[in-house]
C-alpha cells in the first residue's frame, strides 16, 4: 500500500493531468458535443497545433506560452477553412460522410507530417520546463498548473460565449434545429464553420500548453484523442463544465489506477470510470436529456 | 492556334537532319530490349520497420541505415558475383503492430523478396521472422534484442548484433567496473521497464544479476508504451530511495521518465539504462538540462575508427540524427550483401548457407570476429555510453573508450 504522501501526490497530479486532458476535450465538446460532428481529425489537428508551436519556438524563438494567441488564431483559421472548403462541401450535411471526411483528413494530415517531419519525436526545453511549485511534500510542475488554469478559463469563456452571446445561441440553434434556424435567418453553413473553427482554435491553445511538458510527433494526437472523446461523453455532450470535470475525473482515475493497479493495468480505470458513470447517468455528468 | 495545331505545323516543317536523328533514335530504342535483357535481375529486399506510430523515430532510423547501405552497394556496382545485380528495397510500415509485420512478410514474399531486414522492436521481429520462416526466406535482424529471435530453431534468422543475454551480462560487467572505480557509491537500484518482450526480459535478467555485483534491487516497475505521465512512477522511486535508476524502455517514455526524475528532484548517484530507447544525440542536444551525465549500455560504433567518424559526418551532413539504429539498419543490409556476394546467388538456401558461415568484418562496430551460432553472432558486444557536454562518449570497455565515466553524476 503506497504511503499517504504518494497517494496525495497522485491525486493532485491526476487533477493537473486532467486539466491538460480537459484542454484537449474542450474543443471537441463544441465540435462533437454541440455540432454532433464526429471529428476523427481532432488528434491530427492537435498534432498540427503542436508542430505550429514547436516551429514558432525553434525557428523564431517564441515561447509556447507567448505563442498561444498566435497558434489559437491560426488554428481557428485552419478549422474554419477546413469546414468551409472540405468537410462542408464533401459531406453535404450527411453524418456518415462527415465521419469519413474527418477520418480521411486525419490520415492526410498525419502522413503529411510524416513526410515533412518524419516519425521523429521532438521536445523543447522552456523556462518553465523544470519549474516546480513546492507545497508541503508535493512538487507540482508549473507547466501543468498553467495548463489546468487555462483549461478552467477557457471552459468559462466557451460557456459564456455559447450561453450569453447571440452567435453562441445561433450555433446551438443550428445544431438543434437547422431548418428552424434557417427560417429565422441564420445560415447553418456559416455557423458550423465558425463553431468548427472555434473548436480547432481551442486545440491551438492546447497544443502550445502541452508542448513544454510533452513531446510532438506525427502520431502524438493518438495519445489524447480517445481520452478526449471519453471525456466529452462522460462529462455530457456539449457541456463545457462537463468537459472540465470529466477531464479531471479521468486524470484522477488514471493516476490512482496506475498507482494501485500498476502502470500497465492502470489505464483500464478510465474505461471502468466511464462505464460506471454512464450506467448511473446515461447523459453524462452535466448532459441534459433531450 | 491550339497546342495540337502548333505541333502539327512543326512536324510539317521538320528538317531532314531531324528526321535522320529521329530514325536513329528509333533504331536505338528497338535495340534497347536486348541491352535490358543483359542486366541481371534486381534482388528485392524487404525492409520492415515501424515508421509510423509510437516507435516511428527508431523505425525510421533503421530504415535510413538500411537504405544507405542499399545505395552504397548499388553505387559500388551492385552484387558483383551476380553480375552487378542491384538491390531493390521493398518498404513496409509495421506500425508497431506484430500482426502487420507478419502480413508485410506475406505481401513481400509474393512480390519476390529474396530476404528481409527488420524490424526494430523485438515483438515485431518475433512475428515477422516466424512468418518469413514459412517461406524459408533469410531474415537479417537489424534490431530486436530478445534472445528468442534466434533461439526458436528458425534456420532463416541471423543477427549480427548482440542479444539481450549478452547485452545484459556485458551491461552488468560495465556497471560493476564503473561503480568499483568510483568506490562503489551505488548499492541499490529500482528498475523501470516497458512491459513488452524487450523491457520485461531485460529487467528480469537484470534483477537476477544485479545482486551478484553488490547492487540490491528494491523494485521492478513496469509501464505500458505509450505512457503519458511518469509522476506516479517517479514518486514510487523517490519513496524507495535507490542509488541508481535502471531504465529499459523506448524513446518517448525514456525522455519523459528522465524529465520527471529531474522535475521531482530525485537524488541519485546516476541513471543507467540498458538499451535505453531514448538515449541518443538528439536527446543530448534537445534536453541538455536532463541528459548530461546519464549512462546507457547500448550499441554504438568504435569511436576511434576513422570510418565510423566519416559515417557519422555523412549522416549528420544529410540533416539526420546519428543513432545506433542507423548503424544496425546499415550493417544488417551489408551482412546480406556480403552473403550474396560470397554465395554468388540470391537463392534462399545459398544465402542462408552463406550467412551461417559468415565472417563478415567490413564494419566499424566494437566487435570481435563474426561467428554465427544458431543465427546469433557471438562476437558482438555493446558498450557503456555517457552523455557528456552534449555528445555521447564511450566510457567502457577501455579498449574502445573515448572518455572516462563521470560517476556519480554531477548534481542537477
Amino acid at each position: 500500500m503506497p504511503d499517504f504522501d504518494i497517494v496525495t501526490a497522485a491525486l493532485v497530479g491526476g487533477v493537473l493531468t486532467g486539466g491538460v486532458y480537459a484542454l484537449v476535450a474542450l474543443g471537441l465538446t463544441l465540435i462533437y458535443g454541440v455540432l454532433h460532428i464526429v471529428n476523427f481529425a481532432h488528434g491530427a489537428l492537435l498534432m498540427v497545433a503542436m508542430f505550429g508551436a514547436w516551429f514558432l519556438a525553434t525557428a523564431l524563438g517564441l515561447d509556447p506560452y507567448a505563442a498561444v494567441p498566435v497558434v489559437a488564431l491560426g488554428m481557428f483559421c485552419v478549422g474554419w477553412a477546413l469546414y468551409r472548403f472540405v468537410i462542408g462541401r464533401v459531406s453535404r450535411g450527411e453524418d456518415r460522410a462527415i465521419l469519413l471526411t474527418t477520418l480521411g483528413l486525419s490520415v492526410v494530415l498525419e502522413n503529411l507530417a510524416l513526410v515533412l517531419f518524419r516519425g521523429d519525436t521532438r521536445t523543447i526545453e522552456t523556462a518553465l520546463s523544470f519549474e516546480m511549485v513546492e507545497i508541503g511534500p508535493l512538487l507540482l510542475p508549473v507547466a501543468k498548473i498553467v495548463s489546468a488554469g487555462v483549461a478552467l478559463v477557457l471552459a468559462g469563456l466557451l460557456w459564456a460565449f455559447m450561453d450569453l452571446t447571440a452567435t453562441g445561441r445561433a450555433i446551438r440553434a443550428v445544431a438543434r434545429e437547422p431548418v428552424g434556424a434557417r427560417l429565422v435567418g441564420i445560415r447553418p453553413d456559416r455557423m458550423f464553420a465558425l463553431a468548427y473553427g472555434i473548436g480547432v482554435g481551442c486545440l491551438g491553445a492546447a497544443g502550445c500548453l502541452l508542448l513544454p511538458s510533452f513531446y510532438v510527433s506525427p502520431s502524438v494526437g493518438e495519445n489524447f484523442v480517445l481520452v478526449a472523446f471519453t471525456i466529452v461523453v462522460l462529462g455530457g455532450m456539449g457541456s463545457f463544465p462537463g468537459a472540465l470535470v470529466g477531464g479531471i475525473l479521468v486524470g484522477v482515475a488514471e493516476s490512482l489506477g496506475g498507482l494501485f493497479l500498476g502502470e500497465s493495468l492502470g489505464p483500464i480505470s478510465i474505461s471502468v470510470t466511464f462505464i460506471a458513470i454512464l450506467l448511473l447517468r446515461p447523459t453524462g455528468l452535466f448532459g441534459a436529456a433531450r | 492556334m491550339t497546342d495540337a495545331e502548333t505541333r502539327s505545323a512543326t512536324n510539317r516543317h521538320m528538317p531532314r537532319r531531324a528526321v535522320i536523328g529521329a530514325g536513329a533514335a528509333g533504331i536505338a530504342a528497338l535495340a534497347a530490349p536486348s541491352v535490358l535483357r543483359a542486366q541481371p535481375a534486381a534482388i528485392r529486399l524487404g525492409l520492415i520497420h515501424p515508421v509510423s506510430g509510437a516507435l516511428a523515430f527508431s523505425g525510421n532510423q533503421c530504415r535510413l541505415g538500411a537504405t544507405m547501405a542499399i545505395d552504397d552497394i548499388n553505387a559500388a556496382g551492385g552484387v558483383k558475383s551476380l553480375g552487378g545485380a542491384r538491390i531493390e528495397p521493398l518498404l513496409g510500415d509495421a506500425q508497431g503492430r506484430p500482426e502487420i509485420a507478419a502480413s508485410l512478410v506475406d505481401q513481400m514474399a509474393e512480390q519476390g523478396a529474396a530476404a528481409f531486414v527488420g524490424c526494430f522492436a523485438s515483438a515485431l521481429g518475433l512475428a515477422a521472422t516466424q512468418a518469413a520462416a514459412k517461406y524459408n526466406i533469410p531474415f537479417s535482424i537489424d534490431s530486436g534484442i530478445v534472445d528468442s529471435l534466434t533461439t526458436r530453431g528458425l534456420k532463416n534468422v541471423y543477427r549480427l548484433f548482440p542479444n539481450a543475454s549478452s547485452v545484459t551480462a556485458d551491461a552488468l560487467m560495465a556497471l560493476d567496473a564503473i561503480n568499483k572505480k568510483a568506490g562503489s557509491p551505488a548499492k541499490s537500484c529500482v528498475i523501470v521497464h516497458e512491459d513488452s518482450a524487450f523491457g520485461t526480459q531485460t529487467a528480469q535478467q537484470l534483477a537476477g544479476l544485479l545482486p551478484k555485483i553488490g547492487i540490491e534491487v528494491k523494485s521492478l516497475i513496469a509501464h505500458a508504451t505509450p505512457t503519458r505521465d511518469f509522476t506516479n512512477i517517479v514518486l514510487r522511486i523517490k519513496s524507495e530511495k535507490p542509488d541508481l535508476v535502471m531504465i529499459s524502455n523506448y524513446q518517448n517514455e525514456y525522455v519523459a521518465l528522465a524529465r520527471t526524475l529531474v522535475q521531482q528532484r530525485v537524488d541519485l548517484v546516476g541513471t543507467y539504462s540498458v538499451a535505453g530507447g531514448g538515449f541518443n544525440l538528439k536527446f543530448a542536444k534537445e534536453m541538455p538540462g536532463i541528459a548530461e551525465g546519464m549512462l546507457d549500455f547500448n550499441h554504438w560504433y568504435a569511436p576511434k575508427d576513422p570510418r565510423a567518424v566519416a559515417f557519422r559526418k555523412r549522416v549528420e551532413d544529410a540533416s539526420q540524427t546519428m543513432t545506433w539504429e542507423v548503424l544496425f539498419g546499415y550493417f544488417a543490409v551489408k551482412l546480406l550483401g556480403d552473403a550474396w556476394q560470397r554465395a554468388g546467388s540470391a537463392g534462399k538456401e545459398e544465402t542462408i548457407a552463406a550467412l551461417a558461415s559468415s565472417t563478415f568484418s567490413d564494419h566499424f562496430m566494437p566487435y570481435g570476429p563474426t561467428k554465427f551460432t544458431n543465427g546469433q553472432n557471438s562476437g558482438s558486444h555493446a558498450v557503456a555510453l555517457q552523455i557528456q557536454k552534449g555528445d555521447m562518449e564511450v566510457v567502457w570497455p577501455d579498449a574502445f573508450a573515448s572518455a572516462a565515466a563521470v560517476f556519480p553524476r554531477a548534481k542537477l
